[in-house]
C-alpha cells in the first residue's frame, strides 16, 4: 500500500527548490500563445458595441446600416427592445467582419436609442444613496462576551456603551477602498471554431476543466462535444472563471457562419464588464485597554458591488484580530456598475484595509508603537493555533524592517525638507486548501515521463509545481517532466481559485506518480531480485536501500516496461491526507516617504513574511508573493474605478487612464518565506492571494505613521493626502 | 479606425498640396503616439492622414550663434541626446520626466505641441468643449483647468513640453496653406482658449502645419522644470511648471515662469513673475512666487489640491533653475 507522504526535507531533492518556470523561455521568446494569439485560418473578427448610457432602457436598435458596411459579414444584438441596462458598456450587439477595420467601421454605423432611468454611481456618500434610494440592510452580527440577565432588551447597546466607557483608549474612524478593476493585461474573450458538430474554444479561462459543459448546453451540445483549451492566459485574478455571454455568442455565431470567430473585448468594454472588485467604507468605533488590546468593536460598513449587490462581506470585520466584543453592520449600496467579480483574496484586502487601520489608530491615539499593539493584540486572533505563527513572523519581519530602529510615534518623525517618512504594518490569513484534482502520468519505455492534467496555469508556475513534484517523485530532474495542461480533454482539475491550485496539483501528481512509481518499482524489483519496498529512487537511478549496488537507471528501469508506456491515473486531495492542508498567515511592514506638500507617497521598503506550508517552487512562491505585493502597491496607492457621478460614465477605463504602478514605485522589496519543520509538516497550502491582503492597510498605517494623520480612503492619491492635510491644518 | 488614405510626401510643399483646408478632412501624422489612438477610439476620423515621416527637412536640429532649429519631426530623445539641449535644461528636464521609451523615441518635439488634451470627456466622444464645461463642471474635474477656465474650456493643454518651450521663448515656424506661405510665431500666441466646438485648442488652420521650434540662445538665462506625477510611470504630470531666469548681480533681473496642465494653454504667471523679479531666489521668494501664481486661481469643484501643487510647482522650478535644493521630491 503506497503512503502519500512528502519526502523529509534531508531527503528530498528537488522539492522545496529553486527553480524557473519550465514555460519561461516560451513566453519571453513570445512562441507561447495565449487565446489572444489565436488566429485559425479564416477567422472572423467580432467585436462587441458597449451602451453608453449607464442606465436606461433600449428604445431602438437599428442595425442595417452596420450590415452594410462593407466586410462585415454579421451582426447580432444582444439585448431586446425594452431590455433595462445598468451600466455603461453593456454590450448591446456584436459585429463580425473580415477585417478589425471593417468591425470599426460596422460598430460605428449601429444605430440606437435609450430611454434613460436614474443613474446613481456614488458609492462612498452613503446619504446620497439613501436619498436615492439605492441601499439595502444586509445584515450584520453582535458578539458580546457577556450574556444579559433575563430578557434585557436594550442590552446590546448598554453593553457596548458600558465596554467603550471601561475602555482606555477609544477611537473612532471613517475608513474607505475604492473599488477597482481587474484590469487583466489580456482581456476576457475567446476564438470559437465549430466544426462537424463539435466545438474547439479557445478560451481565456481560470476553469479549463469546468468549462465545456457552460458552452455546450446553448449550443444544444452536450459537454464531450466541446473541448476548451487554454494553454496560457494573460491574467485573470478571480473574473475568468465562466463563459461569459459574449463566449457563448461566439460559439453560436462560429456554428451558423461556418467560420472561426474570434471575439475578445476591447479595453473599454473589458474595464466595464469584465471584473471588478466591490468597495468598501466604514465607520470604526473601537476601544481599546490600557495596553492597547482591543476590548470592544462597533462598524458599520457599505459597499457595491455593482447593479444588483455583491457587497463587501460582513465576515471580514473587523479582519483577523478580532476582539471579544464586536458589533458590525453592513449596507448594500446598489450602483450602475457591471457585477463584481471575485478579485484575489475576495473580500480580504477590504476586511483588512478597513479594519487594520482602525487598530493603528488606537496606537497612534495611545502613542504606542504600533508593532506592540499589533503584537499584543495577536490574543484577539481568534485560532489560538496561528498566534504563535503570527508572533515569530512579526519577529523576522521586524528584524527585516529595522522597525525599532526606525520607528517614530505618528507624525513625530525628522522631516528632510517637506518629506516625512513613517512604518505600517498589517497581518493576514487565508484558506488555500487543494481542490479536487486529477491526473494521468505516462511513463515510456525510453524513459520518457509526462502527465496530463486539465489545469490551468495563471503565470503563477502551476506546470513547475507539477513537474518539481513528479521530478522529486521519480528522482528525476525537473526538466525531463513534459507537462501537459490547459486541455479540457485532458482529466479534469479545478478551477484556480482560492489559492487552491498548488494544493490540488501537487495533491493529483504526487498520488499518481507514486502509485506509477509502485508499478515500474515491482518490475524493478525482480528484475534486481530485492523487494520492491526496497526500492528509491533518486538522482535518475532506482536502487534497493538495502544493496546501493543492486541498482538501474532510470531509463533501463523503464525498459522493462515493455513496448507500451506506463499509464497511471489518479485522483487528488482527499479527507485526512498528509500532502496538503489549509490555512495560512502572513506578515507585512512597508516604509514610506510622504511629501507633505505634493501628496505625493512613495515606497521606500516593503517587507513581507508568509508561510505556506510546505513549499514547493521557493522561487515561484518568492514571486508570487512579490507579485501580489506590487499588485498591493496598485491598489494602496494608484488604481481605482472613477466614474462620473452626473452620468454613470467610466471615466478611465482606459489604460492610459487607469494609473497603476510602475517599477519605479515600488521600491525595495523584501520576501521571506516562513517555513519551519511545524509548517512544512502540515503539506502543501496555496499562497496565491494572502500577500495581496496586508499592502492596504500596512501602507495606509505608514502614510499615517508618517504624516500623523489617517488618509482615510484607498488608494492614498495626492489629492487625498493634500485634501486630508488641509482639513487637519483647519481644524487645528 | 475609420478607412483612410495614407500620403507619406517627401517634402514640405508636398504636405501642404495634401492637407484639405476644410476641418476634419485630413490629420498630420508625426509619431502617432496621440493621433493613432485619437483614430482608434474615432474621436478624430480623417478621410486621409499625411504622414510627415519623409520629409527630410523636418528631421533637422541646426544651431547658429543667436538661436536653435530643431525640425518638428525631431523626437524627444534625439533633441534630449543632442548637445544643443544642454543650453536649456528645462527642455531636458522635461523630457527626462516623460517616463516612457517608445513615448521618447516615437514621440515628436512637433507631436508633443500638437497633441490634443487628455479630458476624459474630449476621449469619450463629448467634444473638446464637453457640452460647453457643463459635463466637466457637473462632472469629475480632479485633472481640469484651475485656471482660465472661465469659459467653456476646462480642459489643461496636454504638452509636457510647452511649459519649458514658452519660458524659453520659442517660436514656431508654420507653413501653409499654400507652398510659400510660412509663419513665424511666438509659441505662446500658439494656444488659445476655444471658445466653441469649432475651434481647436491652436492656431493650426487644418492646411497648415508645424515645421520648426526656434529656441533663442539663452545668453545666460537658467532655466529648469519640475513636475509633480502621481508615480514614476507615463502618465501625465498634475501640474508642471517651468521657469527661465536671468540673474545679474545675485538678483532676478529678467523671469519667465509658465505653468503646465493647469488651463487650456500653457500658463504664464504674471503674479510669479512680478513676484521674483528684483529679487534673489530664495526658498522665501521662491515660496512667494508660487503664491502669487496660485492667488489667481480658480478652482472647479475637485481640484483645489492642484492650486496647492501649482504653488509648489513654482516654488521648485524656480529653486531649480536657481540651483537650489527644491526640499521635496
Amino acid at each position: 500500500m503506497v503512503e502519500y507522504v512528502w519526502p523529509d526535507k534531508k531527503d528530498a531533492s528537488v522539492l522545496g527548490g529553486s527553480f524557473d518556470k519550465i514555460d519561461g523561455p516560451a513566453k519571453c521568446t513570445g512562441t507561447a500563445k495565449y487565446s489572444y494569439d489565436i488566429n485559425p485560418e479564416g477567422v472572423l473578427i467580432a467585436r462587441a458595441y458597449g451602451c453608453p448610457q449607464a442606465h436606461c432602457k433600449l428604445k431602438s436598435l437599428d442595425l442595417e446600416l452596420a450590415e452594410g458596411v462593407p466586410g462585415v459579414v454579421a451582426v447580432r444584438k444582444m439585448k431586446e427592445l425594452g431590455d433595462e441596462i445598468h451600466w455603461q458598456g453593456d454590450l448591446v450587439a456584436v459585429v463580425v467582419g473580415e477585417t478589425e477595420g471593417a468591425v470599426a467601421e460596422g460598430l460605428a454605423a449601429i444605430v440606437a436609442d435609450y430611454e434613460p432611468l436614474d443613474v446613481y454611481v456614488d458609492d462612498e456618500d452613503l446619504q446620497a444613496a439613501e436619498a436615492a434610494g439605492r441601499t439595502a440592510d444586509s445584515g450584520g452580527r453582535v458578539q458580546l462576551a457577556n450574556e444579559p440577565e433575563g430578557d434585557d432588551e436594550g442590552f446590546e447597546d448598554k453593553e457596548l456603551e458600558r465596554l467603550f466607557k471601561e475602555a482606555a483608549a477609544v477611537v473612532e474612524g471613517y475608513y474607505g477602498i475604492a473599488a477597482i478593476t481587474h484590469m487583466c493585461l489580456e482581456t476576457h474573450g475567446s476564438t470559437c471554431e465549430f466544426k462537424d458538430g463539435k466545438l474547439l474554444a479557445h478560451l481565456s479561462t481560470q476553469n479549463v476543466s469546468g468549462t465545456p459543459g457552460q458552452f455546450a448546453s446553448p449550443l444544444k451540445l452536450t459537454a464531450d462535444d466541446v473541448t476548451v483549451h487554454c494553454d496560457y492566459i494573460g491574467g485573470g485574478f478571480g473574473s475568468k472563471f465562466a463563459v461569459d455571454r459574449w463566449d457563448s455568442l461566439a460559439a453560436q455565431l462560429s456554428k451558423d457562419l461556418g467560420r472561426p470567430v474570434k471575439l475578445m473585448l476591447d479595453r473599454d468594454l473589458e474595464l466595464k464588464n469584465g471584473g471588478s472588485r466591490p468597495s468598501g467604507f466604514a465607520d470604526v468605533k473601537i476601544g481599546a485597554d490600557a495596553n492597547g488590546v482591543i476590548t470592544v468593536w462597533d462598524s458599520h460598513h457599505w459597499s457595491a458591488g455593482g447593479y444588483g449587490g455583491g457587497v463587501l462581506n460582513q465576515s471580514v470585520m473587523p479582519y483577523v484580530i478580532v476582539p471579544p466584543n464586536y458589533r458590525r453592520r453592513v449596507t448594500n449600496v446598489k450602483i450602475n456598475a457591471a457585477p463584481v467579480r471575485a478579485w484575489r483574496a475576495p473580500n480580504h484586502p477590504q476586511g483588512c484595509a478597513l479594519s487594520q487601520t482602525a487598530i493603528d489608530d488606537i496606537a497612534a491615539k495611545m502613542g504606542l508603537d504600533s508593532y506592540d499593539v499589533f503584537e499584543r493584540n495577536l490574543v484577539n486572533v481568534a485560532d489560538e493555533d496561528r498566534r504563535g505563527v503570527y508572533a515569530e513572523e512579526m519577529k523576522i519581519a521586524a528584524k527585516l524592517m529595522d522597525w525599532k530602529a526606525k520607528w517614530h510615534p505618528h507624525g513625530k518623525g525628522d522631516k528632510n525638507g517637506s518629506i516625512v517618512s513613517g512604518l505600517g504594518m498589517a497581518l493576514h490569513t487565508w484558506g488555500g486548501g487543494a481542490h479536487p484534482s486529477s491526473c494521468m502520468v505516462k511513463i515510456h519505455p525510453d524513459g520518457g515521463v509526462e502527465a496530463f492534467l486539465g489545469s490551468q496555469d495563471l503565470g503563477t508556475g502551476t506546470r513547475t509545481v507539477i513537474a518539481v513534484v513528479l521530478a522529486e517523485t521519480f528522482g528525476l530532474p525537473v526538466e525531463a517532466i513534459k507537462v501537459n495542461i490547459g486541455n479540457s480533454k485532458y482529466p479534469m482539475s479545478g478551477p484556480s481559485g482560492g489559492s487552491t491550485t498548488v494544493g490540488g496539483v501537487s495533491e493529483s501528481s504526487r498520488r499518481t506518480g507514486l502509485d506509477a512509481r509502485e508499478q515500474l518499482f515491482e518490475k524493478v524489483a525482480s528484475k534486481l531480485g530485492v523487494p520492491a519496498e526496497s526500492l528509491e529512487a533518486k538522482d535518475g537511478r532506482i536502487f534497493s536501500s538495502e544493496d546501493s549496488d543492486k541498482s538501474l537507471s532510470w531509463k533501463d528501469a523503464c525498459s522493462l516496461l515493455g513496448m507500451s508506456p506506463l499509464e497511471v491515473s489518479g485522483r487528488g486531495y482527499s479527507r485526512g491526507s498528509k500532502l496538503s492542508s489549509n490555512g495560512v498567515g502572513g506578515v507585512q511592514m512597508a516604509e514610506v516617504e510622504v511629501d507633505r506638500e505634493t501628496g505625493v507617497v512613495k515606497m521606500k521598503k516593503f517587507v513581507a513574511v508568509q508561510d505556506m506550508g510546505l513549499v514547493v517552487n521557493r522561487k515561484t512562491a518568492s514571486s508570487q508573493i512579490y507579485g501580489a505585493m506590487i499588485m498591493g502597491i496598485a491598489y494602496a496607492l494608484f488604481e481605482e474605478r472613477l466614474m462620473d457621478k452626473n452620468s454613470g460614465a467610466f471615466l478611465n477605463a482606459e489604460i492610459a487612464d487607469y494609473r497603476l504602478p510602475r517599477l519605479g514605485d515600488i521600491g525595495e522589496l523584501v520576501v521571506e518565506i516562513y517555513e519551519p519543520e511545524s509548517e512544512r509538516a502540515r503539506g502543501v497550502i496555496g499562497l496565491g492571494e494572502p500577500p495581496v491582503i496586508s499592502p492596504g492597510a500596512a501602507i495606509s498605517n505608514a502614510v499615517a505613521n508618517a504624516l500623523g494623520i489617517r488618509v482615510p480612503v484607498l488608494p492614498l492619491t495626492p489629492k487625498r493626502v493634500l485634501d486630508s492635510l488641509k482639513l487637519q491644518a483647519r481644524s487645528a | 479606425m475609420k478607412a483612410f488614405e495614407y500620403a507619406a510626401p517627401r517634402s514640405e510643399s508636398e504636405v501642404l498640396e495634401l492637407l484639405s483646408g476644410e476641418a476634419g478632412h485630413t490629420e498630420v501624422l508625426a509619431g502617432g503616439t496621440d493621433l493613432v489612438g485619437l483614430m482608434k477610439k474615432m474621436i478624430v476620423t480623417p478621410d486621409r492622414v499625411v504622414s510627415l515621416s519623409r520629409v527630410a527637412s523636418l528631421k533637422k536640429i541646426e544651431a547658429d550663434s543667436t538661436a536653435v532649429r530643431v525640425g518638428a519631426m525631431v523626437s524627444l530623445d534625439e533633441l534630449a541626446e543632442n548637445p544643443v539641449s544642454e543650453f536649456y535644461p528645462a527642455i531636458r528636464q522635461a523630457i527626462d520626466e516623460i517616463a516612457s521609451l517608445q513615448l521618447r523615441s516615437q514621440g515628436t518635439l512637433g507631436g508633443e505641441l500638437c497633441q490634443r488634451p487628455r479630458c476624459w470627456y474630449f476621449r469619450d466622444g463629448h467634444g473638446l468643449l464637453a457640452a460647453r464645461g457643463k459635463d466637466v463642471v457637473e462632472g469629475d474635474s480632479r485633472f481640469h483647468a484651475i485656471f482660465g477656465n472661465a469659459g467653456p474650456a476646462k480642459f489643461v493643454c496636454p504638452s509636457r513640453l510647452a511649459p519649458a518651450l514658452v519660458a524659453l521663448d520659442a517660436r514656431l515656424r508654420i507653413l501653409g496653406p499654400h507652398s510659400n506661405d510660412e509663419t513665424l510665431m511666438p509659441l505662446e500666441a500658439f494656444y488659445r482658449t476655444p471658445k466653441s466646438e469649432r475651434e481647436r485648442e491652436f492656431l493650426l488652420d487644418p492646411n497648415q502645419f508645424v515645421a520648426q521650434v526656434i529656441l533663442p540662445h539663452p545668453e545666460g538665462r537658467l532655466s529648469a522644470s519640475y513636475e509633480v506625477r502621481h508615480g514614476a510611470g507615463p502618465e501625465y504630470p498634475l501640474v508642471s511648471a517651468a521657469s527661465s531666469i536671468l540673474v545679474e548681480r545675485g538678483r532676478v533681473v529678467e523671469a519667465r515662469v509658465v505653468l503646465g496642465q493647469v488651463a487650456p494653454t500653457p500658463w504664464i504667471s504674471r503674479e510669479a513673475i512680478d513676484a521674483i523679479v528684483g529679487r534673489p531666489v530664495t526658498p522665501e521668494t521662491a515660496e512667494a512666487a508660487g503664491e502669487a501664481a496660485a492667488s489667481v486661481a480658480t478652482p472647479l469643484r475637485d481640484n483645489e489640491y492642484k492650486v496647492r501643487l501649482a504653488k509648489v510647482a513654482v516654488k521648485r522650478s524656480l529653486l531649480k533653475a536657481a540651483g537650489l535644493e527644491t526640499g521635496g521630491f
